[in-house]
């Protein structure tokens, strides 16, 4: 129950320290503007459905790596500290996780909202590439949280960022674009069920690896 | 003696896999003809280097549990001759498949998938060049090799079974082994498999002791 409320508290005050700075919602929602209006500028239209969703998804992968990188460098070595001192590793991965899961869910709906808007939506399934949008956002902010973790005890270096985060996410985003690609044609549903389980399974996988896992990375 | 049986037994086994290998009567099938032969060869690699990275990320676990800086060296010699065999397996697989399916780089899942694992370990060598305390290192670097592995799993064994495949076994095809082996080739691919397996971990642990004697001779000095 402690653990719960911890997390609950931790999620909060990163809820709270972005309401008031609001840097790294308005930054992102710059990102993401700025980077279809200028796939705008470079294609001026997308007819083919397949690539307007891999353009999507290319869009959407970089805007979350460049927004989940910094989850951990906005924190002081000083508050670390102070982390460690009142509450335990597996809630602070836990609150991470919870809080950029938020954070990509929103940035994914302004994306998909944003880019539909400049390029005409061919969209067949509009529910289930909503689902695909979801779970696409919420994977990379499972993956992506560890990985900037591990990240950022190399001094901060985006490029290590990078280099790690790629291999992994790759996985994922071939489901994920399957799974939208069915959408994205109207296939019957029945079909996607196994890509569905699939990107879940992934994610609890990822999850209960980053639980094992960040105790250890978080002991300096 | 004792100790050194395996190697012995190691150099037999592929010996005996590669004679018999080219010599050996294979069934006469369509296509694939006498380049089934390559089924002793490039099989037998990615199995070596998947030894090898479980052995890895055995080790990463343990020096996660103890500490010692010795789990970390076997972790980091396992991966960088995994990447060796895997490598070979790429290019073996190539050859093979330039002749059977007319290029050397089919869109293929599992073709894909085998080289964004080959990125995940070489990510995780530039890992450990970016970091330079060792004891940092080892355990950043475990992690991420930890946190990796499943991940790669998915990729190699799970992904490619969902999707249509030009590899047996994949993709509703169905496996080399009900279709195409007889029972001669049988026990020359499980040779073949048991040999390269251990010549791998051999020149891993030559390499492992190779690490262990530089990190005595610095420490010295």
């Amino acid at each position: 129950m402690s653990l719960l409320k911890e997390v609950k508290t931790l999620v909060h005050k990163d809820l709270i320290l972005e309401w008031r700075s609001k840097h790294a919602i308005n930054s992102i929602f710059l990102y993401v503007v700025s980077t279809v209006f200028v796939c705008y500028q470079a294609f001026k239209t997308v007819d083919n459905a397949l690539m307007w969703n891999a353009l999507f998804w290319i869009i959407l992968l970089f805007a979350s790596i460049n927004a989940i990188s910094r989850s951990f460098v906005q924190e002081s070595q000083y508050r670390q500290l102070y982390y460690y001192s009142i509450t335990g590793p597996k809630a602070i991965i836990l609150s991470k996780i919870i809080y950029n899961t938020i954070l990509m869910v929103l940035l994914s709906i302004i994306a998909y909202f944003t880019y539909s808007v400049i390029f005409k939506n061919p969209v067949g399934d509009a529910l289930l590439y909503f689902v695909a949008v979801l779970l696409g956002s919420i994977s990379f902010a499972t993956v992506f949280t560890m990985v900037s973790g591990i990240s950022s005890k190399t001094g901060n270096n985006s490029t290590i960022m990078a280099i790690l985060a790629f291999p992994v996410i790759i996985p994922l985003l071939i489901v994920l674009i399957k799974l939208s690609n069915n959408a994205l044609q109207g296939l019957d549903r029945g079909i996607s069920y196994g890509e569905i389980a699939v990107l879940l399974a992934i994610n609890v996988i990822t999850i209960t690896i980053s639980l094992l896992l960040f105790p250890y990375l978080w002991r300096d | 003696m004792r100790k050194n049986w395996w190697k012995i037994l190691a150099a037999c086994m592929v010996s005996a896999s590669v004679v018999a290998g080219f010599i050996g009567p294979v069934p006469e099938l369509h296509i694939l003809n006498e380049s089934i032969r390559n089924v002793y060869f490039h099989v037998p690699m990615w199995f070596t280097m998947l030894t090898l990275y479980l052995i890895s990320v055995i080790n990463s676990i343990k020096y996660l549990n103890s500490g010692d800086i010795k789990h970390d060296m076997l972790a980091v010699e396992a991966v960088n001759t995994g990447i060796i065999f895997c490598a070979f397996g790429l290019l073996t697989g190539m050859q093979w498949a330039n002749i059977t399916w007319g290029e050397p780089w089919p869109n293929d899942p599992k073709l894909n998938g085998s080289a964004i694992a080959t990125l995940m370990y070489l990510a995780y060598l530039v890992l450990r060049n970016a970091l330079d305390e060792e004891q940092k290192r080892a355990k950043i670097s475990a992690v991420y090799n930890i946190f990796a592995f499943p991940i790669m799993v998915v990729l190699l064994y799970i992904l490619p079974k969902l999707t249509d495949s030009l590899h047996p076994g994949n993709g509703g095809n169905s496996t080399f082994g009900d279709l195409d082996m007889d029972n001669y080739m049988r026990p020359v691919f499980y040779t073949a498999v048991i040999g390269w397996i251990l010549t791998g971990s051999w020149v891993c642990t030559l390499r492992y002791r190779l690490r262990l004697l530089e990190n005595k001779a610095n420490k010295i000095q």
